[in-house]
């Protein structure tokens, strides 16, 4: 079970390896949402430094959603869902290892460019380990939220817009969490308060995601 | 031995009321060919069986447990290729079956080279996918299939897109299939070139 999950990671991630455009395509979207806020709002540091958290977030935020509907699509399109289905395993195991492959091609290089991001908006570097571990938690539960979500849209031509209606009000926690927290490391102070309740909605979309997205995905095999 | 049985299949599409009541049995080493006209149900009668489409009342008794349609350990035992080679574009034919039939079972690089030759594609087995034809993507999907050693074989027109040496090629394989125990329930017009005594039919769409 373990050893199939892996192979799904593994496969997964040597796909993205074929086609990196795809990965770097939510990345340069980041940068440049991130990079339009100077321009469109004031180029003084202190006034960008208030409203960093927000950007960051929602630059985040919109950035995975790019690439969540490709998350099952191609699979679902080429048949390969129907064969984890019949593959005598888990099928919300497998759907789950998907999940992390695309935490880990979408989510997490956002996490490790963040930081970068944030100097642009005058952002303290002592800040930087605390936005690192709330964008880390946050995109990952937005991962899951959106696999849900996905699954959801499969029997869909084009799902895309209705994946962000779905999946965007259910954000609304990461992104109050996780933009709190980031405030809190730009001020200086004590995140550990937000940070657990995002760990603790990591954990419960852990749980729940991947069996949803599972009952989600075998409608849209019909 | 009679290893697959189901029992008045009904599956509705919607309003239309598709299978009325489909009840089929396969032995071990038979193959049972499906027919009827083109709308008649083939494709959903084989995905049912697969688990993938909502049945009722239906019962299904696979090596004499009864069990669901989406039970882990008769999928464990089934191998499905439907119209299209469920295959990844941007793999070559090797690591495609490297990680599908890896899902199912411990396989190693030289089991793969020689069920590729087997199906005949290992002069294109180390090009991407998408570069390959209808005919030799489906070859591939044969070698997947093969690889699997699922023991239940649903195959939807398994000779669409092949030539003549590919159509063939499918008759040999089946031919072992049956031979090893295996059970086919194939979903074709076109005749799969079996020895008669292997091969049973059963016509969708008239009432008997």
């Amino acid at each position: 079970m373990i050893t199939a999950a892996l192979l799904v990671l593994q496969r997964d991630l040597l796909l993205a390896l074929r086609r990196p455009i795809l990965v770097i395509q939510p990345l340069a979207f980041f940068a440049v949402v991130t990079a339009l806020f100077p321009l469109g709002y004031t180029p003084e540091l202190g006034k960008l430094r208030a409203i960093a958290p927000g950007v960051l977030w929602v630059g985040a935020l919109l950035a995975s959603l790019l690439a969540l509907e490709s998350l099952f699509r191609e699979d679902a399109e080429d048949g390969t869902l129907e064969q984890f289905a019949l593959s005598g395993q888990p099928f919300a195991m497998l759907l789950a290892a998907k999940t992390l492959a695309h935490w880990l091609l979408t989510g997490l290089p956002l996490t490790l460019m963040a930081p970068w991001l944030g100097i642009a908006l005058g952002v303290p570097l002592s800040a930087m380990p605390g936005i690192l571990a709330s964008l880390a938690l946050g995109t990952w539960t937005l991962s899951l939220l959106g696999a849900v979500g996905a699954g959801l849209t499969l029997g869909l031509r084009r799902g895309g817009v209705l994946l962000s209606l779905l999946t965007l009000p259910l954000a609304v926690p990461v992104i109050v969490f996780g933009a709190r927290a980031t405030e809190l490391a730009i001020a200086g102070e004590s995140l550990m308060g937000p940070l657990y309740l995002q760990a603790a909605l990591a954990v419960l979309g852990m749980t729940l995601a991947p069996l949803a997205a599972a009952a989600a995905v075998r409608i849209g095999l019909e | 031995m009679t290893e697959l049985v189901v029992n008045n299949l009904h599956v509705f599409r919607g309003e239309r009321h598709v299978l009325r009541g489909v009840s089929l049995a396969v032995s071990a080493g038979c193959c049972l060919q499906v027919t009827g006209v083109n709308g008649a149900g083939k494709t959903t009668l084989l995905r049912s069986l697969c688990g993938f489409i909502e049945t009722e009342s239906a019962e299904l008794f696979w090596r004499g447990r009864h069990c669901a349609f989406d039970d882990l350990e008769y999928h464990a035992e089934l191998g499905y290729l439907g119209h299209e080679a469920p295959l990844k574009g941007d793999l070559n034919a090797a690591e495609n079956l490297r990680f599908a039939v890896g899902l199912r079972r411990k396989v190693a690089s030289a089991e793969i080279s020689t069920a590729l030759a087997e199906v005949g594609a290992a002069a294109f087995a180390d090009r991407p996918v998408r570069r390959l034809s209808a005919g030799q993507r489906r070859r591939v999907a044969f070698a997947q299939l093969k690889l699997a050693g699922s023991r239940l074989w649903l195959l939807d027109e398994p000779t669409t897109n092949l030539d003549v040496a590919g159509q063939q090629m499918v008759a040999g394989l089946l031919t072992r299939h049956l031979a090893a125990g295996g059970l086919v329930i194939a979903a074709t017009h076109q005749a799969l070139q079996l020895e008669t005594g292997l091969l049973a039919r059963l016509e969708l769409g008239v009432t008997s």
